[in-house]
């Protein structure tokens, strides 16, 4: 389909979007409860901490990491391949093909609509983050601010883009949930979910760097709390959009392979 | 219009007996086999024409209405719609037709229908002049006036099948393809439907193909039909000569004053029914005439009436001629040699 029919579309496409959002607010609340692990670990981190700093982090620190992380999760979150599994299996999917604009699109304005709603739990433990540690707990700068948009919005792309790939891969396989799963595994350790990847041993920070995970999570988080300096900061930002690169040709690829092989089950 | 030769439509399926010894022997050795959905089926159709496409569960209609849409790729042979190749799935394609099915839904769920219109009112990009004279057509016809503002989750099948056509048809599609449109609709609600299908079609010219498992529907809505049964195409032409094909006889029916013994009515044609007063007989076309007057002289009728065979009667007479006629060429096949 054509930018301009996608360009005209979109904005309608984002207001439904969000008022489905809004309908469904009972929902998003119950996920963004189950989203509060890095409170969960905080605590624990904390408890860790109490004698001595761990790495780099004393508890002040791991109270604004793990803040930020609970921020940058309700931004950078997205759950179409859960949505593509189970369309693909109901044969819902096909409502979609037969529109004039591809269902990516919709899925990634359904997903964007929502952040609105997401905003309004991540902007209070932003505001209890400056509280508990002070300003540092934000970037100082109009570039730093500036440099953690870029961050979360790569971190946004990769995540749905992956998301987009594995449900692909439902119309390869009876199902891909099971890959999903291994696949939150995988996030839950290597993006600086549960823990600051800097704690890792080296050998092992040296290969998740080169994995999709820590761009992510942990590159927004570490950007929100000023963890590098610039230089490092815009390496690791070109890093990032690599993987976004990377994770759109993988994620195009699977698809438009996916769609020829679709079997539109069911009425 | 259409154009369709030689489509074949063939699956691969993963075939597993029940039971958990089964189930572990297909995670190291699956069986699979190829259903031929579609088998080399051609036809042609004009702008502007209803066609019904009929045949029994599994026969094929829906796979080739969904590689008519684009949504499934064939596996062989050729399919044009307005001049496009469906499985390329060309904006201007995509813009032009609609598939409705009775079983799937494209409205939101927890919104009501009219977001759902405006969505495909921006997605099919949609003049807002066109859409409000559309919208204002299709709320009157349909009066759905009182519907569109409640969420979809709320109104009944019938409400929402409504809603459903509505929004399949705000961008005004050239062609539009039915699946089972009325299905679980009570009656009134299906002869609403039916009605505005053939005032839509009638309006804009719109070629429709319908399946549906209701005669009524077909019959009310399409002198063409097209038959498949097991992926081959075993009819195509107008539904009279269907009918005249497959059931030459007509049905006499009588409504008689007083109970008259079944003895009385053997003579006049094969008794179809015989009870409360009412009697159907089946009798040859050029025996109408004559049964009719022996009838009014012979017995108390009150009423009577000549009629087709019920297309029921006629579709599943139809499907037992061709299974016997396969099992028949399955029978005669020369045995394959171990």
């Amino acid at each position: 389909m054509s930018l301009r029919t996608v360009a005209r579309a979109l904005p309608t496409m984002l207001r439904v979007g969000f008022a489905e959002a809004v309908a469904y607010r009972a929902e998003m609340l119950v996920w963004v409860l189950s989203t509060t692990m890095p409170l969960v670990n905080m605590v624990l981190w904390m408890a860790v901490a109490k004698n001595a700093p761990v790495g780099n982090y004393g508890r002040e620190d791991f109270v604004g990491y793990f803040l930020a992380t609970f921020a940058v999760r309700q931004l950078t979150s997205a759950w179409a391949a859960w949505l593509i599994n189970w369309e693909v299996k109901q044969g819902t999917l096909s409502m979609r093909l037969l529109r004039p604009i591809s269902p990516l699109w919709a899925y990634a304005s359904e997903n964007v609509a929502g952040i609105p709603m997401r905003l309004v739990v991540a902007l209070p433990v932003v505001v209890l983050s400056v509280v508990l540690v002070g300003s540092k707990a934000v970037p100082q700068t109009a570039l730093g601010w500036g440099l953690f948009l870029v961050a979360v919005v790569g971190g946004w792309a990769i995540t749905f883009l992956a998301n987009i790939a594995l449900g692909a891969l439902s119309l390869f396989m009876d199902s891909s949930q099971k890959m999903m799963e291994v696949w939150m595994v995988l996030f839950f350790v290597c993006s600086g979910y549960m823990f600051p990847v800097e704690l890792l041993p080296d050998g092992l920070r040296a290969l998740i760097d080169w994995l999709p995970f820590r761009y992510q999570m942990g590159l927004p988080v570490e950007m929100m709390t000023g963890a590098h300096d610039l230089s490092t900061a815009l390496g690791l930002l070109a890093r990032q959009w690599a993987w976004v690169v990377g994770m759109f040709a993988i994620a195009m690829a699977l698809w438009r392979h996916g769609v020829k092989r679709f079997a539109a089950f069911g009425g | 219009m259409i154009s369709v030769h030689g489509l074949r439509k063939h699956y691969k399926v993963h075939k597993r007996p029940p039971g958990l010894k089964a189930a572990l022997r297909s995670l190291v050795h699956r069986t699979y086999s190829t259903v031929k959905a579609v088998d080399g089926i051609s036809f042609d159709i004009r702008p502007g024409e209803r066609v019904g496409f009929l045949g029994p569960n599994g026969a094929g209609k829906t796979t080739t209405l969904k590689v008519l849409s684009g949504l499934l790729h064939p596996s062989e042979g050729e399919v044009r719609v307005d001049g496009h190749v469906p499985r390329l799935r060309e904006e201007a394609f995509l813009k032009k037709i609609m598939l409705v099915m009775g079983q799937k839904q494209q409205l939101l769920w927890d919104l009501p229908p009219s977001e759902t219109f405006e969505l495909n009112r921006a997605i099919y990009d949609v003049p807002p002049a066109q859409y409000k004279q559309t919208l204002d057509e299709l709320v009157s016809l349909l009066e759905i006036g009182d519907l569109i503002g409640k969420p979809t989750r709320q109104l009944s099948l019938g409400e929402r099948m409504k809603c459903e056509l509505a929004a399949a048809l705000i961008h005004r599609p050239r062609v539009l393809f039915l699946d089972e449109p009325t299905i679980g609709l009570d009656v009134s609600m299906q002869a609403t439907m039916r009605t505005f299908i053939k005032e839509y079609n009638e309006k804009y010219g719109a070629t429709l193909i319908l399946t549906s498992h209701y005669m009524d529907d077909v019959a009310a809505l399409c002198p063409r039909v097209i038959v498949i049964d097991k992926g081959l195409l075993s009819y195509d032409g107008s539904l009279d000569a269907l009918v005249q094909r497959v059931r030459p006889e007509k049905r006499v029916v009588l409504r008689l004053a007083e109970e008259v013994d079944g003895a009385r009515l053997a003579p006049l044609g094969k008794v179809v029914t015989h009870e409360a007063g009412t009697a159907v007989l089946q009798v040859r076309q050029d025996a109408v005439n004559a049964t009719i007057s022996r009838a009014l002289s012979g017995l108390p009728v009150t009423d009577l009436t000549v009629e087709n065979a019920p297309l029921e009667e006629v579709m599943s007479e139809l499907f037992a001629e061709n299974k016997a006629r396969r099992q028949q060429a399955d029978a005669d096949a020369p045995a394959v040699p171990a």
